[in-house]
Parts: C-alpha cells; sequence; structure tokens
C-alpha cells in the first residue's frame, strides 16, 4: 500500500497535513468519554466535586475500584459488582458456544443439505432478527415458567441461545454459500456422513466466520440488559443489571469515581475481545466478498 | 458382464424434464464418454450414476447389482469432480487416504495405497503439501489418487480437464489414456470437448436435451453420424452442411447445389451408397454433409474407391494452421470449409481445383435433420 504513486507539491502536503489532522481530532472526539471514565475512576471523590471533568488525577487511587468490586451496594445488598461480573461470564460463555454450535450445524444443513424448503425455513430464521426483544418478554417469561427454569442461569442461558440463533444461523449460512458443494459430493462418495462431513472437512474451514460468530455473540450476550433484569433474580443477575443498580442506589454522597469504574469492569471483557480479536472480525466478515 | 447399466432413467426438476429415458451398458474396462452441450443433462446424469441426484424413475445396475436406491458411499464408485473439491484443511496424503478411513481400512493398507497412487501419478514429493499449494495440474493429479486409491468398480470423471491451460489438457488427456490401458478401469467421462471424445473413449454418448443422440464408438460416431447434430457436433472444424436437391441421373442420384450465377453445379451421388429412403425425397430439398478433409487437391490421392468429383471454385480465405491448411470456399451460395495438405501454394481471390470425395459424403433429410444416406 505504501507504493502509490503521489506528487510532492507544497500544496499537496499542506491538503494531506489537514486531512490528518481532521481525523486526529475526530478519533480525539470519539475517544474522549472513555479517557474521561477511565481518569474519574482513579479520581478521590474530593477531587471530582471541586476539580473539572477534564482535568487530570492528583492523587490516583484504586480505591474506587476495589469498591466497585467488592464493597458497593447494588440495591440492597453491598458486595459490590464482582460476583455479578462471574455471573455474567458463567451465563456468557455457555450461550455463545451452544448458539454458535447450532448456527454452525444450521448453516451447513441449510446450504449442503438443502431439503424441500430450507429456503422458507431460512427466511423464517432471519425474521427472527428483526423480532423486537419487548415482544418477546411475556411469552418468554411464561415458557421458562413451564420449564421450571424462571430466574435462574440456565434460564437466561436459553433465552440467549433461542435470539442468538437466528445471527449465527445467517453468518454460517452466508459462509457456507460460499464453499462449493462438490466437496461435500466428494466427502459423501468417500463415505462419510453428515456429522463426518462436518467435522472432518467443513468445521476445519470454518475459522473465520466462527470468531465472527463468537465475538458478536459475546458482545451482545455480555451487553444485553433487558433479558437480564427481566430474567432474573437477585443471585444470578449480569453484571449490567448489577451497574444499573450500584448506579440508581442513592444513599448520601453520589460517588461517580465508583460509577465509573464499576461501568468500566461492565465494559472490560468486550473491550479486551474487540481489541485481541477485532481484526479476525472484520476479516471474517469480508471472507469470501474478495476472492483470495 | 456389464460394469454399468442404465435403465430407462429418467429425471424431472419439477415439470422440466432434464433426462428422458436414458439407457445405456458398458462392460468392465470400457471407456464411456458423455458428450454433448452444456445443459444437455450429461452431468445431471452423471450425477444420478454417483448416487448424488435421485433419479425419478428407471434403474441404475453397477456389477450386475441394482443400485438405484443406494447411497453415494454404497456404491463403489469414485469420482473426480470438475473443481478437483480436494478437502482444504487436509494435506495431500489425508485427501487421498480419507475414502479409505471412512471405510475402515487398516492404517498399514491405508500408508501403502497412498504410496500407490502417489507413485503412479508421480506426486510423492507433495504428500504433506495442502491443497492450496499446489498447481492446478498437481490438484488434477491429487483428484485423480484419491479416486484411485480405493479401486472402485467404476470410475467417474465430471468434466476434470476443464480447468486446466491447454498445453497440459493435452498432457493430462494422454496421462488419463494411459492410465485407463494400464489399469483397465471401467470410466464414465463427461465432457464438452469433442476432441477429449474422440482420443479418450471407447465408446461416446452424444447427448442433447436428456436424449442420447448416438451411442457408439468414436469412429462410428464421427464417420456415421445419425443426425446433423452428432454430425455437426464431432469434428472440427465441423462438417459442412450444404443445401441441395436431390435429381434423377439416368436411374441413378445427383445433387443440384444452387448457384447464383450460370454456372451449374451437381454432384452425382456414388452408386454404392444409395440408400432406398432416397427415391421418395426425389426433387425434394436435402443437406449435403462434407467434413473438410472430403475435399482434396486434384493430384492428390483419394482414400475412397469411389472417384471424387471435381469442381473449381474460388478460394475466400487462406487459413495455415501449420500442419495443414484450411480453405474457406464458396460452394454454390454458401461457404464451405476444406482442409488441404501444408504444401497447397493457394492465394485468397485465386481459382482452385478441387476434389469431393463423395464416396464419404452423408446425406441429412433437410426438415428432421436425420440421416438418409
Amino acid at each position: 500500500m505504501a507504493n502509490v504513486i503521489r506528487r510532492q507539491t507544497p500544496a499537496a502536503r499542506l491538503g494531506r497535513g489537514l486531512l490528518y489532522g481532521v481525523l486526529i481530532l475526530a478519533a480525539l472526539f470519539y475517544i474522549l468519554p472513555l479517557v474521561v471514565m477511565l481518569m474519574t475512576s482513579v479520581k478521590p471523590l474530593s477531587e471530582i466535586s471541586a476539580g473539572s471533568l477534564l482535568s487530570f488525577p492528583q492523587n490516583p487511587t484504586l480505591a474506587p475500584w476495589t469498591k466497585a468490586w467488592g464493597e458497593a451496594c447494588t440495591g440492597m445488598r453491598c458486595e459490590g459488582v464482582g460476583g455479578y461480573f462471574w455471573n455474567s461470564f458463567a451465563i456468557v460463555i455457555p450461550a455463545v458456544l451452544i448458539s454458535t454450535t447450532i448456527g454452525a450445524l444450521n448453516g451447513y444443513a441449510l446450504t449442503k443439505w438443502r431439503f424441500k424448503g430450507s429456503e422458507l425455513v431460512f427466511a423464517l430464521m432471519l425474521f427472527g432478527c428483526f423480532i423486537p426483544f419487548q415482544v418477546m418478554l411475556l411469552p418468554m417469561a411464561q415458557t421458562l415458567g413451564w420449564l421450571g427454569i424462571s430466574s435462574s442461569r440456565a434460564g437466561l442461558i436459553l433465552v440467549h441461545v433461542v435470539f442468538g440463533i437466528a445471527f449465527t444461523t445467517l453468518f454460517f449460512r452466508n459462509f457456507y454459500v460460499g464453499i462449493p458443494n462438490e466437496l461435500v459430493s466428494a466427502a459423501k462418495l468417500d463415505g462419510a456422513g453428515f456429522f463426518r462431513i462436518f467435522w472432518r472437512i467443513i468445521l476445519p474451514i470454518s475459522a473465520p466466520i466462527i470468531v465472527v460468530s463468537v465475538i458478536w455473540q459475546f458482545t451482545q450476550i455480555w451487553n444485553d440488559f433487558l433479558f437480564g433484569v427481566a430474567f432474573s433474580a437477585h443471585n444470578t443477575q449480569p453484571v449490567t443489571v448489577a451497574l444499573n443498580n450500584l448506579v440508581n442506589t442513592s444513599t448520601g454522597v453520589r460517588e461517580y469515581n465508583v460509577d465509573m469504574a464499576a461501568a468500566m469492569i461492565a465494559a472490560l471483557p468486550t473491550l479486551v475481545v474487540y481489541v485481541l480479536a477485532g481484526k479476525y472480525f472484520v476479516r471474517g466478515l469480508t471472507a469470501g466478498s474478495v476472492k483470495g | 458382464m456389464a460394469a454399468l447399466e442404465i435403465h430407462n432413467v429418467r429425471k424431472e426438476f419439477g415439470n422440466e424434464r432434464v433426462l428422458k429415458d436414458v439407457s445405456i451398458s458398458i462392460d468392465s474396462g470400457e471407456f464411456l464418454i458423455l458428450v454433448g452441450p452444456s445443459g444437455c443433462g450429461k452431468s445431471t446424469l452423471m450425477n444420478a450414476i454417483a448416487g448424488l441426484e435421485p433419479v425419478t424413475s428407471g434403474n441404475i445396475y453397477i456389477d450386475g447389482e441394482d443400485v438405484t436406491w443406494r447411497t453415494p458411499a454404497d456404491r463403489d464408485i469414485a469420482m473426480v469432480f470438475q473443481s478437483y473439491a480436494l478437502y482444504p484443511s487436509m494435506t495431500v496424503r489425508q485427501n487421498i487416504s480419507f475414502g479409505l478411513e471412512m471405510r475402515k481400512v487398516p492404517k498399514p493398507e491405508r500408508e501403502a495405497a497412498v504410496e500407490r497412487v502417489a507413485d503412479l501419478l508421480q506426486i510423492t514429493h507433495l504428500l504433506e503439501r495442502k491443497p492450496a499449494q499446489l498447481s492446478g495440474g498437481q490438484r488434477q493429479r491429487v483428484a485423480m489418487g484419491r479416486a484411485l486409491a480405493r479401486e472402485p468398480k467404476v470410475y467417474l470423471f465430471d468434466e476434470p480437464l476443464s480447468n486446466l491451460d491447454a498445453k497440459l489438457r493435452v498432457d493430462m488427456r494422454t496421462e488419463i489414456k494411459k492410465l485407463h490401458q494400464r489399469l483397465g478401469t471401467t470410466i464414465v467421462y463427461v465432457t464438452h470437448d469433442q476432441v477429449e471424445a474422440m482420443t479418450l473413449a471407447d465408446c461416446i454418448a452424444v447427448m442433447r436435451d436428456g436424449h442420447i443422440l448416438q451411442l457408439g464408438t468414436p469412429d462410428e460416431v464421427y464417420n456415421n453420424p445419425v443426425d446433423m447434430f452428432v454430425a455437426g457436433f464431432m469434428g472440427s472444424p465441423s462438417m459442412n452442411f450444404i443445401r441441395a436437391t436431390l435429381e434423377d441421373n439416368n436411374g441413378g442420384y445427383q445433387l443440384r447445389i444452387a448457384t447464383p450465377g450460370e454456372e451449374e453445379l451437381v454432384l452425382p451421388w456414388p452408386e454404392a451408397r444409395i440408400a432406398p429412403d432416397m427415391a421418395e425425397r426425389l426433387n425434394q430439398p436435402v443437406i449435403l454433409g462434407l467434413r473438410p478433409e472430403h475435399f482434396s487437391e486434384e493430384d492428390e490421392r483419394l482414400t475412397s474407391q469411389a472417384e471424387g468429383t471435381l469442381l473449381s471454385t474460388n478460394v475466400a480465405v487462406v487459413e495455415p494452421t501449420g500442419a495443414d491448411i484450411l480453405l474457406r470456399l464458396p460452394l454454390g451460395e454458401q461457404e464451405v470449409t476444406a482442409r488441404v495438405g501444408p504444401k497447397c501454394a493457394v492465394a485468397a481471390g485465386e481459382r482452385l481445383a478441387l476434389r469431393v470425395d463423395m464416396g464419404r459424403a452423408i446425406l441429412f433429410d433437410a426438415k428432421t435433420e436425420q440421416r438418409i444416406a
């Protein structure tokens, strides 16, 4: 990419300088809220009430973080958000794994083992992507009650899997459409069956779309608030709900630094996932659009 | 016993009939080629033999056993695909042994089979590579190796050479022929390339619109085509079709070709080749089929016992190919292609005397396009 032919006139340099200037300003603008959050989360409370929002912390302290993690009050309990943080993991990990696995199998079946009406099935599943979650709250509560898993982690996992399948199926189906059917025909002639072909031939070449599905599902489920607040009990709440309770618990002075630290804790996993695997995400989404 | 027998097979997709009553039977060790233009049903027939597509009706027998409703895996066949369809995540070795592994062949035997076919196809040095690291020709070899490792009863080749460049295609064609001669395997091979069909086959099935128009040896299909389609499809440059009228010639027959000027153009039909159907077509339009090599320079020896008819015409275009020269020349109101020897020193616009070998000419009905004689 570096070998672009460009005329180096003074005007061109000026133009380029301006371009970079605008881009840097835009980047700063977008990073600012995160910076303010981070700075506020390490300031003592006195500094916040005295200083301005944008000033650098004079005496940085981790006390707000430890308080947010282990002591802050979320409603009636004062145990911080730490426990809920692990709650979130206990919900997200199984939900991501199950929805990705089912999505992969769906996508494989819908593209490589077409049956009468498979396009209709896919269209109906796609429809699931467009259903507003609020519509499903009451029927879902009813269903969880019948199944005897309301207010439990298993219940929340089920809800997330059900809603996630629409998206993961879409991802995998569109990826597998681009894989030649002859590959499956060859494996059939070689004597492999449905699951053997999936496991030995299809899955090993699905890495890009698995990354997309995992990141997407992880972010969606981790950031979910609505289902968390609707279908959990106090001991199965995800961290997003705990964060909300923490911020809304008003006893005495409002501790902005603790609020910010708790918000950072709640946002951290999705940030880490995106920083670590972001480029695979983009690569996986664009896979197939350009011939490699 | 027939290695492969296809009995009245039909295939319909909704209302569209893709295969209409196809029946073929080939013996063990025979090389059958299905040839035809795209959309003629040859690939569908191949998929039906492989068991990848169920047939609407009819039966398929392999080695005398009815396999019509068996899964592809239970038919004891192997297939080489046009796109090769190598498993991308596996090495060449794993690709070749996968079919054996699925059939629960013990590991030492699998290893031996891989070594055997790798040796046969000269791909031993590629065994640890992934398909992405191979060239087109190498992938082609691996795809064949995968089929050969299992030693099935019937091999299916679905346009295996169409993704290769011209030079490599000719090399691989020879190699497939050698392999077939050496191993004596039963092969069904689909192609739309009539040169491949002529060079490889023991038996050619020319297909069109879901029918088999003609089933025969390459020689039969080339020299005795049943209709104008087969005649025009096989051979390159293709057969010249000349509109003519069948006339009486003192008890015999002659063909009058319409000319724009005063000149008369009449070709006598050899007595030895008179067919009973010709009498009822007297004074009716017919189509005369002449291959480019049925023309020759005046002094050249003729291959058939019948004396060639002499005609003199202006050469329109001269196309030297190296091995011989193709001439485009007007014949009556049409233009035909003639193939003459490379020594023929003629330039465009010059007049040339040519002999027409009527002993090998073919006569078609102008309406039905079926062969008369």
